[in-house]
């Protein structure tokens, strides 16, 4: 803490605007005391390896498996989502009442999503563009391990999207 | 049977489910992150193409994990599809592949079909609404919901945010809409 003390009142400004950009769409900012090397980040590559590993063997990354979803025509899908919604929801439970910290001391924080007009209109465009690809973002990374180049293009188009979102941002309702 | 063929059979949702939701804790306890897969997309636009945009102007080095999380993610896709891939076709509805086949749609081993998702498709109509505007809209509505499946339907519903519930209905229902009404069309 003692080297906030030697900020200057333009760093703390820039810190501000930077945590309030930041917290606009997520449920812990990752905010951290503890200065850490960039290469601590490295690790997360592991629970990625892991996560899409998963998401193929489970068949949730495939187009087929998201028609039938949405088609009612197979309980697969529900059931994935479902059942990691309740270990979710234990493990948060669990962290909360037992207060336990991170690895490296720090209490975990959750911070409360603030509901927007957006989580309708862009929650529908999400679902148009899921049942199209057959894809959500976690899957889109993971097909391109799997199938190539052509899941490169749809990403590349998620990314434009993003982009769009955040060019218009101001005029759309929120 | 052996570890191989083990291995390469599908996971069923009762193995695959709790492990995606065991994610929350690995990553909260690794170093307070929420699940999330949708934000990278924006740390991408942050780093490469800012444009002096505000919602863009942030330092996306903070969120760099995001980014190393989402590295492998592309890794596990590629280990899971090589080492441990289930060789026989997907075990779909037969209604489904009964529907498809009307489309010329013949179900492989393969996740995308590949009449649809290839590059020379790309300048037809199918295949650019499924892979361009489906990917554009992929993109723009997960950062205008401020979350997708992970962060929204998964992190967001087990910390029993009520926001979360409201566009993971969303989620469902235009997914629903396009499924059974557009792709039908689309396809023919």
């Amino acid at each position: 803490m003692t080297e906030l003390a030697y900020k200057t009142t333009e760093e703390v400004k820039e810190d501000n605007i930077d945590f309030e950009v930041r917290s606009l769409d997520s449920l812990c900012i990752n905010e951290s005391d503890i200065k850490q090397p960039w290469w601590y980040d490295l690790k997360y590559i592991l629970p990625g390896i892991l996560f899409g590993i998963i998401l193929v063997k489970s068949e949730v990354i495939s187009w087929y498996r998201i028609q039938e979803m949405f088609r009612l025509q197979s309980f697969h899908m529900y059931g994935v989502i479902g059942s990691a919604v309740v270990t979710g929801a234990i493990s948060v439970l669990i962290i909360k009442k037992f207060k336990i910290k991170t690895l490296y001391k720090e209490t975990i924080e959750f911070n409360p999503r603030p509901f927007s007009k957006g989580q309708i209109y862009g929650g529908l465009m999400f679902g148009f563009g899921w049942a199209l690809t057959g894809a959500c973002p976690g899957p889109l990374y993971a097909q391109i391990g799997m199938s190539g180049t052509i899941t490169f293009l749809v990403l590349l188009s998620a990314v434009a999207g993003t982009w769009v979102y955040g060019w218009i941002r101001n005029r759309l309702p929120h | 049977m052996n570890i191989t063929q083990f291995l390469s059979q599908p996971w069923p949702w009762y193995i695959a489910g709790p492990l995606i939701g065991l994610m929350i804790p690995l990553l909260l306890i690794l170093g307070n992150k929420a699940f999330g897969v949708s934000s990278s997309l924006r740390h991408i636009c942050a780093a490469a193409l800012p444009a002096n945009l505000a919602f863009f102007k942030y330092n996306w080095k903070k969120e760099l994990w995001n980014l190393f999380f989402v590295a492998g993610l592309v890794i596990g896709g590629f280990i899971a599809a090589y080492l441990l891939r289930n060789p026989e076709p997907m075990q779909l509805n037969p209604a489904l592949v009964a529907e498809l086949g009307t489309y010329g749609i013949v179900p492989t081993s393969s996740f995308l079909p590949e009449s649809v998702f290839n590059w020379s498709a790309l300048f037809t109509l199918k295949g650019f609404i499924s892979m361009v505007v489906g990917g554009f809209l992929v993109g723009f509505g997960t950062r205008y919901a401020g979350g997708c499946t992970s962060g929204h339907s998964i992190m967001g519903l087990s910390t029993l945010q009520w926001p979360s519930l409201v566009a993971t209905i969303c989620f469902m229902l235009g997914g629903f809409l396009v499924a059974n009404f557009v792709i039908p069309q689309l396809l023919k």
